[in-house]
């Protein structure tokens, strides 16, 4: 019988069936963050029982970490915030987990390191008590986001219990155009399809559009899965996935050929069913911003702000705009360039391309977060680094940074802000913040402009 | 580290009735404080519950005179997506929600609230606008007043027996250690 690569990985980690209708999955490998993984942590700790395979068990810091450059191992952004980094240091050393500490080489934010370190592969199951972790299936692994209770579950038992949920294949034809990046791809997904539109279903992304991406961008893409109510979202491996993991830290490597040939079973038979099956034509995909408190409230950037139902309006109020609105005619006071959806290599490049011999607009805070300490070091040697200075943005260290308010440091309220992100909810990046969701090309150019505009629109340099 | 089992239960029922109620909002990242699962209450819906100097915003459904003590929520859909947070749940907990009836949820948000011993309960707009102050929920029958409502099994089993779900899957640990020896044959990289 034809079967998807999702049924593959399923039935390769299906321990038994439970009599309660659910599965018993085999969890390969559990991420944890200092923010919701200390308690997860503590709480093993405290009734008694043990990590059955601690070598399996990945932790992080990077959600209220300091971003300052002379930041120490304890410093965070918020006040209070060291509790949660010595907490989870602490019980991360008692359970004898694999540590990732605020200071060493390889930290950041744990949906950029995974991948970046080999942790993530395809046809793996990896769970963290993180929504974004669907980020991972960009490499072919059944990757999800769980609680504080069913991650203490993954790392007690091994396993979790899980209902199988619904399957559904996004394909997208065609090519995508010069100025359209895979966040603009997610976006215009989650605009099409709803914020509740994916209906918990693991989402497969194909097609030749998705098989052009890089890596990093397929990680962009389906990071925001979580943003329609995706269980997760995955992509078949191919050798762009391959050519990726080869040499990395946690990667195969004595046994490299016998996981290279299990990987290459991991992809959809061509008869194989789907719940439901979708088509986009990368044709009608443009550089695409959010308006609202819903990544799905989100437009062309030429496009006006639709009037419409009540939440509509619940958001333009917060928003502060108003129906009929131009996108790229609404100015910003802040912008942002971080986060686990865009702060990757490419990501930087893109935005340094753009900010190179230009200036932030007069009344604009401008601000860069590398997702990763090793993304961080490789933009200094390429001198990115000095490109985002001399433009007039600050340049952080790695983690989460203004992605979310943490307590401490933010725009004022009311400020609105371009950011690179990937939640615009009320409140997410500071009290009364108003966050539009953009691409890192669309963010730099506005920096830039001082308004919403695509890099096209902007002058020439001299 | 059982719960308290969910059989019957009738109550004050709050209506907050949006769309995409999301866990930022049930409980904003920096009312987060501690290290710990219990002691969150304080931050339920703090951006909306309280205004300037932490004073209770009297608009605020829960803090309306006819609706303190309520221990269930009714809302819209996509109630408690985005951030994994559990904290949202346990400060539902805290604050005594036993019930949460939506039209649908958010994926984690719903395992989150069955481990803790809090029924979320999917209905139809016009069956949650139909409900008013006093509710009675019974899981056994799988009912809300007088209307249906369907669960999981596996959900169902958990919430009335107020089980602890590790406990539980920790039964089947001869399945797990034959797996893994299986799978150390078949995957020796994994
Ligand atoms: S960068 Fe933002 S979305 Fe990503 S893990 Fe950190 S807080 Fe979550």
């Amino acid at each position: 019988m034809p079967r998807t690569l999702f049924d593959k990985i399923w039935e390769q980690h299906r321990v038994t069936t439970l009599d309660t209708g659910e599965d018993l999955i085999a969890i390969d490998r559990v991420f944890l963050h200092e923010r919701t993984g200390s308690v997860a942590l503590k709480s093993i700790v405290g009734s008694g029982r043990k990590v059955r395979r601690p070598d399996r068990v990945f932790c992080t810091m990077d959600h209220v970490v300091s971003n300052a450059a002379d930041r120490d191992r304890n410093s965070a952004r918020a006040p209070g915030g060291d509790i949660f980094i010595t907490a989870t240091r602490a019980a991360a050393r008692e359970t004898g987990i694999h540590l990732i500490d605020v200071l060493d080489a390889d930290q950041g934010i744990i949906h950029v390191i995974s991948p970046e370190l080999g942790i993530a592969q395809p046809g793996l199951t990896l769970v963290c008590p993180d929504s974004h972790t669907c980020s991972q299936g960009a490499l072919g692994a059944l990757a999800t986001g769980i609680g504080s209770t069913d991650a203490e579950h993954a790392m007690v038992t091994g396993t979790l219990r899980i209902r199988k949920p619904p399957q559904m294949r996004i394909t997208v034809s065609g090519k995508l155009a010069k100025s359209v990046t895979a966040k603009d791809l997610a976006l215009h997904i989650i605009k099409t399809f709803g914020a509740a539109g994916a209906k918990r279903c693991m989402v497969e992304y194909a097609g030749p559009a998705i098989e052009a991406l890089s890596i990093e961008e397929r990680l962009t893409l389906c990071n925001m899965a979580v943003e329609f109510a995706a269980f997760s979202a995955v992509i078949a491996p191919d050798e762009t996935t391959f050519d990726y993991l080869k040499g990395k830290r946690f990667a195969p490597d004595a046994r490299w050929d016998a996981a290279l040939s299990h990987w290459k079973t991991l992809y959809s038979d061509d008869d194989a069913g789907f719940d439901y099956d979708y088509e986009i034509d990368s044709a009608d995909i443009r550089p695409t911003v959010t308006w609202g408190t819903s990544p799905a409230q989100a437009a062309g950037l030429e496009d006006v702000i639709p009037a419409g139902t009540d939440s509509n309006q619940r958001a333009m109020e917060y928003m502060g705009l108003k129906p009929g609105t131009v996108l790229n005619s609404i100015g910003i006071e802040g912008a942002f360039i971080g986060s686990c959806t865009n702060s990757r290599i490419s990501d930087l490049r893109l935005a340094a391309d753009i900010l190179r011999n230009r200036k932030v607009a007069d009344g604009v805070r401008a601000i860069c977060v590398p997702g990763s300490t090793a993304v961080r070091r490789q933009a200094g040697e390429e001198g990115l680094d000095a490109i985002f200075k001399a433009a007039g943005f600050e340049w952080g260290t790695a983690g989460c940074a203004l992605c979310f308010y943490a307590g401490g440091e933010t725009f004022a309220p009311g400020t609105r802000v371009i950011s690179s992100t990937n939640r615009n909810f009320e409140g997410r990046q500071g009290p009364g913040v108003r966050t539009h969701l953009a691409s890192p090309a669309i963010v730099a150019a506005s920096a830039v402009a001082g308004r919403i505009c695509a890099p096209g629109e902007l002058p020439d340099v001299a | 580290m059982s719960r308290e089992p969910f059989i019957i239960h009738s109550g004050i029922a709050a209506p907050l009735i949006l769309d995409n109620v999301d866990t930022d909002q049930i409980i904003p990242s920096r009312e987060m404080k501690t290290v710990s699962k219990s002691g969150l209450g304080d931050g339920l819906f703090a951006g909306q519950r309280y205004i300037a100097g932490r004073e209770p915003n009297p608009d605020f459904v829960l803090n309306r005179p006819d609706f303190r003590g309520a221990t269930i929520l009714l809302s819209g859909e996509n109630f408690g997506c985005g951030s994994s947070r559990e904290h949202a749940v346990w400060a539902l907990g805290d604050c005594g929600f036993r019930a949460i009836i939506a039209e649908s949820f958010g994926e984690i948000f719903y395992n989150n609230c069955v481990r803790n011993g809090i029924l979320p309960v999917q209905l139809s707009q016009e069956n949650i606008a139909g409900l008013h102050r006093m509710v009675t929920i019974n899981l056994p029958e799988q009912t809300v007043n007088n209307i249906a409502f369907d669960i999981c099994e596996g959900d169902k089993a958990m919430l009335v027996g107020g089980l602890d779900i590790i406990g539980l899957t920790l039964q089947n640990e001869a399945d797990i250690d034959a797996f893994e020896t299986r799978d150390a044959g078949r995957r020796p990289w994994a």
